[in-house]
């Protein structure tokens, strides 16, 4: 599956596609849905079919009892999970063992494709339970043979004591509580690249920069590759970077991939950014058609050099509703984050508030002020904030109130970073 | 040369409660403190009596610290001693970053903490000129 040529892998996403479409004429749900949109599975002839189809987001699913997308009886149902809910109600998504098997093989897939092999520990360091960052590479490494630490996320002194105890080589963990667990090892004295056997890094789960992805694999002395996955699309697995770490191959026998201009929904052209829109080609149970991620990133142009001829997606620039608006300026954390990167040198915890000021919008960024950022000057700490400010201006075009705040004054995540704090009058419902 | 322990703060109530308590339960006597502001953050120094542990502790609470050298001048208790001292750094060509002084009451002295850049050369030139440059040691065990 891995080394299909293109043409191989459109015909089989046809197949899948007419597969999963019957399929999907079993479904409460999809019954309606396909007759609203006079829609009939049969006179499917090529992937660009599927566009006669409305696309379906996550409130597509919070309008329904999640049962009603089910294709198969209740009782082959032999899992759920659910999203993070970071952006409002939790959706659900239903899995039959087939589906579990699935996502193993595909999680395995990347895991293999990176270097992953038997002899490997890997620390998972994702949050276990309902959220799918933890079970999908849990079972996937075990799959591969590697042994499986179920560390779960947070504790971080155990998880290096862990670390350290079994010789772990392998850690899937998210990239802000990668700087988080930095810190750690500086109080304990110890230095990831000497104490420790890591050396492979999957980092996912968050938006992040290939700044901190370098940050991340010089202080850890790792390969540190992306992942992308979203639980609706039934976790991590969906797309994966290979050791040219230039894009994310995204797995198209398993995930009909389109990309969107999120206003009009039309498919954007190669290389231009738009909204990813997955149908998943290879699961059972509840199958979604032409589902919007509101993940935004771009195919990129050409052939891999692994010889792989999956598509790639460059990194995710942002979610559609990350995004704020400040003064008529759309703004995304990832702009944030680059830039006090550039200023600062290393990685720091930093917060965004935006707040109204009379009647105008105000954007505060609070930055956390580690030792290693200065050597104990208040001028230097003053040219630090303008140059802030300065590259933050250039960068974002509104001219933010830069706070510069003690190491561990702003919240740690230990989960996904909350980088956003919206106290706006609007924000409040007013 | 002497140390002295440069911490960021947040202008804050509080802030500085927590400091001299992460200070006083570590057993650390203060000598000298001073506080450099720019609005709603700042700089405190602080001449303690053993900088190295007065560090850790504070670091182990989370705070943001540098260890940096100063030159701890003895003056002469008596109207004129500071002036003395600052015109022979003056005719030498050496800029004061910052500075800072205490009297030590019952040795009838007072001394003259200075951030400068050129340590061993500004210590250089304040010895030649007779002053006294107190050392570590002296200086902790006042």
């Amino acid at each position: 599956m891995e080394f299909l040529t293109r043409e191989e892998i459109e015909a089989l996403q046809l197949e899948r596609l007419r597969e999963v479409l019957e399929l999907c004429t079993r479904s409460p749900f999809y019954g309606k849905w396909f007759r609203d949109a006079a829609f009939d599975p049969s006179t499917v002839r090529s992937l660009e079919d599927i566009r006669r189809l409305p696309c379906m987001d996550k409130n597509t699913l919070r309008g329904e009892d999640p049962t009603a997308f089910l294709t198969v009886p209740e009782e082959d149902v032999v899992r759920m999970h659910s999203s993070s809910g970071t952006t409002g109600q939790a959706t659900v998504i239903f899995h039959t063992a087939k589906d579990i098997e699935a996502w193993t093989e595909l999680g395995a897939r990347c895991m293999y494709m990176i270097g992953v092999r038997r002899r490997d520990v890997f620390q998972n360091m994702m949050g276990y339970g309902l959220f799918t960052g933890g079970l999908g590479f849990h079972y996937a490494a075990e799959r591969l043979g590697a042994m499986v630490i179920p560390a779960g996320s947070g504790n971080s002194r155990r998880q290096i004591q862990i670390m350290r105890q079994f010789g772990t080589t392998v850690v899937h963990i998210i990239p802000s509580y990668a700087l988080v667990l930095l810190e750690v090892f500086e109080e304990m004295g110890l230095n990831p690249r000497d104490d420790t056997r890591l050396r492979i890094a999957f980092i996912g789960a968050e938006p992040h920069t290939e700044g901190l992805r370098r940050r991340i694999e010089e202080y850890y002395g790792v390969d540190a590759f992306n992942s992308y996955g979203l639980s609706e699309m039934s976790g991590p697995g969906v797309a994966f970077e290979c050791p040219a770490k230039e894009g994310m191959h995204v797995w198209e026998d398993s995930f009909l991939l389109e990309v969107l201009d999120p206003h009009t929904l039309e498919p954007v052209g190669e290389g231009e950014e738009g909204e990813l829109v997955f149908t998943s080609l290879h699961r059972e149970g509840m199958p979604l058609l032409r589902y919007r991620t509101r993940d935004l990133s771009s195919v990129l142009p050409g052939v891999c050099g692994c010889g792989r001829v999956h598509r790639r997606i460059s990194r995710i620039k942002g979610r559609t509703d990350d995004m704020f608006i400040v003064k008529g300026v759309n703004i995304f954390p990832m702009q944030v984050e680059k830039v006090l990167l550039g200023v600062l040198g290393v990685g720091s915890n930093y917060q965004i508030v935006l707040d109204t000021m009379g009647v105008r919008d105000e954007m505060r960024v609070m930055v956390e002020v580690s030792g290693e950022l200065w050597h104990g000057e208040v001028r230097e700490l003053n040219r630090l904030r303008k140059s802030i400010v300065d590259e933050l201006r250039q960068e974002i075009l509104v001219t933010p109130l830069v706070e510069l705040v003690e190491p561990g004054a702003l919240p740690k995540g230990e989960g996904k970073a909350v980088r956003v704090v919206d106290k706006r009058d609007h924000a409040r419902g007013g | 040369m002497a140390h002295q322990i440069n911490v960021f703060a947040q202008n804050q109530p509080g802030r500085l409660e927590r400091l001299t308590e992460v200070l006083r339960d570590e057993n650390i006597n203060i000598r000298a403190i001073t506080i450099a502001g720019a609005d709603d953050y700042g700089v405190i120094k602080l001449l303690v009596d053993d900088p190295q542990k007065a560090q850790a502790a504070l670091n182990e609470e989370g705070f943001s610290t540098f260890m940096k050298e100063v030159i701890a001048v003895v003056m002469d208790d008596r109207p004129g001693g500071l002036h003395d001292i600052c015109r022979s750094l003056g005719e030498k060509g050496v800029n004061v970053e910052d500075a800072y002084g205490f009297v030590v009451k019952d040795r009838n002295t007072a001394i003259l903490v200075v951030e400068v850049e050129k340590i061993p050369e500004a210590e250089g030139f304040i010895h030649d000129s007779g002053f006294e440059i107190m050392s570590d040691e002296e200086l902790y065990s006042l």
